[in-house]
């Protein structure tokens, strides 16, 4: 079903909810506004739902996180805990860690809330994760999706945010030992930083505002945006309608899939319920942030296994591995060692994933609107660009978690740094090597099997003895995926100098865009021609009239041709797929 | 740590702690002089035997790396290849064979666990010998780390106690919930679940290898045996929140959550997927 459809749906017989929704439509005037979106239409495929899995996951974190805050109290002052759990039982703490104990133990069903709502945070930022990935795979950021990419990407940077501030909330030993690592981020800023960490903790660190002001950004400020932002990505993505992978009658003017309601709206439901029976299972079954374990706050104490949820694990890793650089300037010490891979990088790394559409567009030159999904083996670069901050991504991860690595696998925990300091350089250049060479035989094999037909598994032999095996052409439905692709170009590289000899002042940039440009498309297979395409049909096609429909199978004139007959009987294999008669045929019968 | 100081130092001050404070003394010293002095005239018969057998075993099992008489061996490169024993105690004998770790099977970073490879009484006198060196910490008696020591209706603010003395001295390297943490060079604090009461006690007062030694001075007898109950009590603890991923934190959460978490929707994703994939070829003719 396409999108422009031109019959409207017929309005259903009038009941009782219609009367009410009636009424409700004649004054606020929804339905009509509804029902064209109701009708619009989403393509189906699994990549799809990613996003879904970050939308209904942070539908499970509003439901548990208004359970929490009924019982939270997110004060610093300090009280004597006398809960059920015996260990802590007459020990000063604040406020909100007690009342997180309280929550874990003494509030029924609240150990499970507050473990579905780590657990669904841990999901929400990593399925944002894998739907960033698979956007950036497929290109679905190109133009017109370039802003929605960009709110994305600030989505992403506010779960994360988020997260972190409601993993500060307990005051537990690690939210603690968390927060003095944010504030040797801020204060490694150059001159304002100690500033800046006592405004943002009302005083010296730890200070009593911290929590509550965390507790207010974690329940109303980023929530606020965050709906916000996913309104307006939802809004834009319904307005420039979804894309979708190239197939017969699936073009870049139309969408096809299913309309709204309900087919879409039945499965979208659904899959709500698998995001929160999987969060409830882990939550229910699988311990996370056990605070009682980790003991109240205190500046003087510090554990083994300090680590921040995994969506901070990058930042950690790099501030493990980094060599110690500190530089002295007029008393003012520059802590290099936490100034860049604290606050540079991560700058660095969110304005790059912010930008990147428009990097590539610069590269590639193409400003052309795309509504067709592009496989990742026909972006080789872009494919293995992504491989290759995987790469990085996952060595970060495990330089953040080397003492973990080391207790596990008896590994020593300095080599485990070295092998990082030089890894993080080393590996993900081979990673992007090898995914680029994959995805180019990727396409190599795709250009086969236009030209050539897929390899049907069939094996003949020849009365002489040589072995080879049936190709066939391929669907055209595959033919259509696999071709389907605008023609790349190259970027070329202007006259150095004008008409008027006047040097071009821009040289400089547009040879180092030629050479990215050759760069990403050079080795590109190029996309069969026409005429080649068509000479692989006829090539086909003369193959197969060279059967009978008796199932026989003879000679063509030219001689022999390496399909073969013994005694009369076909040997190309067929009789088995059914591409022709099987009478006398003895094996099939068993 | 700091709060508890505090509430113990404002009880100090009541009037009666004093006097207080002065009578247990009293009672100590004197409860202690009658109770050791025979004990050890006793035992000193026995001893002289024990030191005897002990250098038997010694000079077997032990001087090939620490020396025919403990003192040390150094190796060409001036490497220790066993550090001298004298003045280590008793304890750190108790604790160092008791364990397994000695005798060492090859130099390595650190002694591992191994197969104890003495019986009691064979360890007692090896412990005698080594004591015999040079005088060091005893082997402690057992209502000193005995958490069954601690009378019922104190147990449960022990326990609270040791949980604070844990987490301020121990958990640097132990982890918080014991079960163990890299340490630099390849070496590491193990964990301490299921380490037997004495041995804790001891390797808080020997401070094997890398760990600092928690003497009397720095942690009382009392304080150890609260550690010992806080340690006691958390590893009979229920698992409230459900499996505990080997309690080594938000790392094995992460994994968990990408591939319990992720791995698991986006498998459900590919099937609903999947699933509709029959109507689809309806979808397309209407
Ligand atoms: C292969 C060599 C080797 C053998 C055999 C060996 N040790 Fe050791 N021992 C060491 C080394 C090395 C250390 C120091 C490193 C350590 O504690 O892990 C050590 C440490 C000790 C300590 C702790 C010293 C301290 O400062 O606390 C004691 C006690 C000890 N050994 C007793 C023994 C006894 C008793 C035996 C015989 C049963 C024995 N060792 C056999 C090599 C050895
Ligand atoms: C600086 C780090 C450090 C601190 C702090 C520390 N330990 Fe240790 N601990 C170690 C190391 C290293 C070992 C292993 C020694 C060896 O294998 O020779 C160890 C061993 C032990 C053992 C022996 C475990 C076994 O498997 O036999 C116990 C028990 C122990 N520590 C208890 C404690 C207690 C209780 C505290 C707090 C009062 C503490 N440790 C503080 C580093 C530390
Ligand atoms: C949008 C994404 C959200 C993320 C990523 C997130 C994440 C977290 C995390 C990681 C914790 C620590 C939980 C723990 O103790 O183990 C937490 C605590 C908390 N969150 Fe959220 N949260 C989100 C939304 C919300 C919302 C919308 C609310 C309330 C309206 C909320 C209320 C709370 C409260 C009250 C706590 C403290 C209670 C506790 O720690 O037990 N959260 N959050």
């Amino acid at each position: 079903m396409s999108t422009h459809a031109k019959t409207a749906a017929k309005p259903a017989k009038p009941s009782r909810v219609g009367a009410v929704a009636n009424w409700v439509d004649e004054r606020a005037g929804i339905a009509t506004a509804a029902k064209k979106q109701v009708r619009k239409v989403f393509p189906d495929h699994w990549s799809f739902m990613l996003g879904e899995i970050a939308l209904w996951s942070f539908v499970v974190l509003l439901l548990t996180g208004v359970f929490l805050s009924l019982w939270f109290k997110p004060g610093m002052g300090e009280v004597i805990y006398d809960g059920s759990y015996e260990q802590l039982r007459g020990l000063h703490m604040s406020e909100a860690y007690a009342s997180t104990l309280e929550i874990s133990f003494d509030v029924r069903g609240g150990l499970l809330m507050r473990q579905m709502h780590h657990w669904a945070a841990m999901l929400f930022i990593a399925a944002m994760f894998v739907h960033l990935m698979r956007v950036f795979l497929t290109g679905a950021f190109r133009k017109p999706r370039e802003l929605n990419w960009m709110i994305g990407g600030v989505l992403l940077l506010l779960g994360i945010l988020e997260g972190f501030a409601g993993y500060s909330l307990p005051d537990d030993l690690l939210s603690g030992t968390g927060l003095r690592i944010a504030d040797g981020l801020v204060k490694a800023t150059p001159i304002v930083g100690t500033y800046m960490s006592f405004f943002m903790f009302g005083g010296e660190f730890p200070g009593d505002v911290i929590v509550p002001r965390l507790y207010i950004v974690h329940v109303l400020l980023i929530p606020g945006l965050l709906l916000a932002l996913i309104g307006a990505h939802m809004m834009l993505l319904v307005y420039q309608k979804h894309t979708q992978w190239p197939g017969p009658g699936k073009t870049e003017e139309n969408v096809v899939g299913y309309p709204m309601l309900p087919i879409y709206a039945a499965k979208a439901g659904g899959y709500f319920f698998i995001v929160f029976g999987v969060t409830a299972l882990l939550g229910g079954l699988v311990s996370i942030n056990p605070v009682w374990r980790y003991g109240p706050y205190n500046p003087a104490e510090v554990t083994a296994g300090s680590q921040p949820d995994w969506y901070m694990g990058v930042a950690e890793g790099l501030l493990r591995i980094f060599p110690g650089w500190e530089t002295e300037i007029f008393g003012v010490t520059i802590s290099w060692n936490v100034m860049l891979p604290g606050q540079i990088f991560p700058m660095l790394i969110l304005g790059g994933t912010l930008l990147y559409p428009f990097i590539e567009q610069w590269i590639t030159g193409d400003k052309r609107e795309h509504h067709l999904l592009q496989r990742p083996r026909n972006a080789p670069n872009r494919t293995a660009f992504l491989a290759a901050m995987m790469s990085l991504y996952g060595l970060l991860w495990a330089a953040g978690g080397n003492d973990i690595l080391a207790i596990l696998f008896n590994l020593n925990l300095n080599h485990i740094t070295y092998f990082m300091r030089v890894a993080v350089f080393v590996i993900p250049p081979i990673v992007f090597w090898l995914t680029r060479r994959w995805c180019i035989s990727l396409q190599r094999h795709d250009h086969e099997k236009l030209l050539h037909g897929y390899e049907t598994g069939v094996i003949m032999r020849s009365p002489e003895g040589a072995y080879s095996e049936r190709h066939l052409p391929i669907s055209e439905a595959e033919a259509y995926y696999i071709t389907a692709q605008e023609p790349e170009k190259v970027y070329e590289l202007p006259a150095e100098t004008d008409m008027n000899g006047v040097a071009n002042r821009k040289a400089r940039a547009m040879k180092l865009r030629a050479r990215m440009s050759k760069y990403w498309f050079g080795d590109n297979v190029p996309r069969p021609t026409r005429e080649e395409l068509e000479a692989a049909r006829l090539h086909a096609e003369h193959e197969l009239a060279q059967h009978d429909p008796d199932g026989h199978q003879h000679l063509p004139a030219g001689g022999y041709t390496g399909s073969h007959e013994l005694d009369g009987h076909p040997v190309d294999g067929h009789q088995f797929d059914g591409r022709h008669s099987v009478e006398g045929e003895e094996l099939r019968k068993h | 740590m700091r709060l508890l100081t505090a509430r113990l130092a404002a009880r100090r001050r009541s009037r009666l702690a004093g006097p207080i404070v002065l009578l247990l003394g009293l009672l100590l010293t004197g409860g202690a002089y009658a109770l050791l002095s025979p004990a050890q005239a006793e035992s000193t018969g026995s001893d002289t035997d024990d030191v005897a057998k002990g250098r038997e075993l010694f000079l077997v099992g032990c001087s090939s790396c620490h020396g025919k008489n403990g003192e040390g061996v150094v190796d060409k490169n001036g490497d220790n290849y066993g550090p001298s024993l004298v003045g280590v105690g008793a304890a750190a004998v108790d604790f160092q064979v008791g364990t397994g770790r000695m005798p060492m099977a090859n130099p390595s970073q650190q002694a591992p666990v191994k197969r104890v490879a003495y019986n009691d009484e064979e360890i007692s006198q090896l412990a005698a010998f080594v004591a015999s060196l040079g005088p060091g910490p005893a082997i402690p008696d057992a209502e000193k780390y005995d958490p069954e020591s601690i009378p019922e209706d104190e147990r449960q603010e022990a326990i609270v106690r040791g949980g604070e003395f844990f987490r301020t001295n121990c958990t640097a390297c132990h982890n918080f919930a014991a079960s163990g943490g890299a340490l630099p060079d390849g070496k590491y604090a193990p964990s301490l679940l299921g380490v037997e009461p004495r041995h804790v006690y001891e390797a808080m007062l020997t401070g094997p290898q890398q760990m600092p030694v928690f003497s009397d001075d720095v942690l009382e007898p009392e304080q150890k045996r609260d550690i010992i109950a806080y340690l006691q009590s958390i590893e009979e603890q229920p698992k409230y929140g459900g499996t505990t991923l080997g309690s080594y934190g938000p790392v094995a959460e992460g994994m968990v959550a990408w591939i319990g978490g992720i791995g698991v929707l986006v498998g459900f994703a590919v099937w609903i997927a999947s699933h509709t994939a029959r109507s689809s070829r309806k979808g397309t003719k209407a």
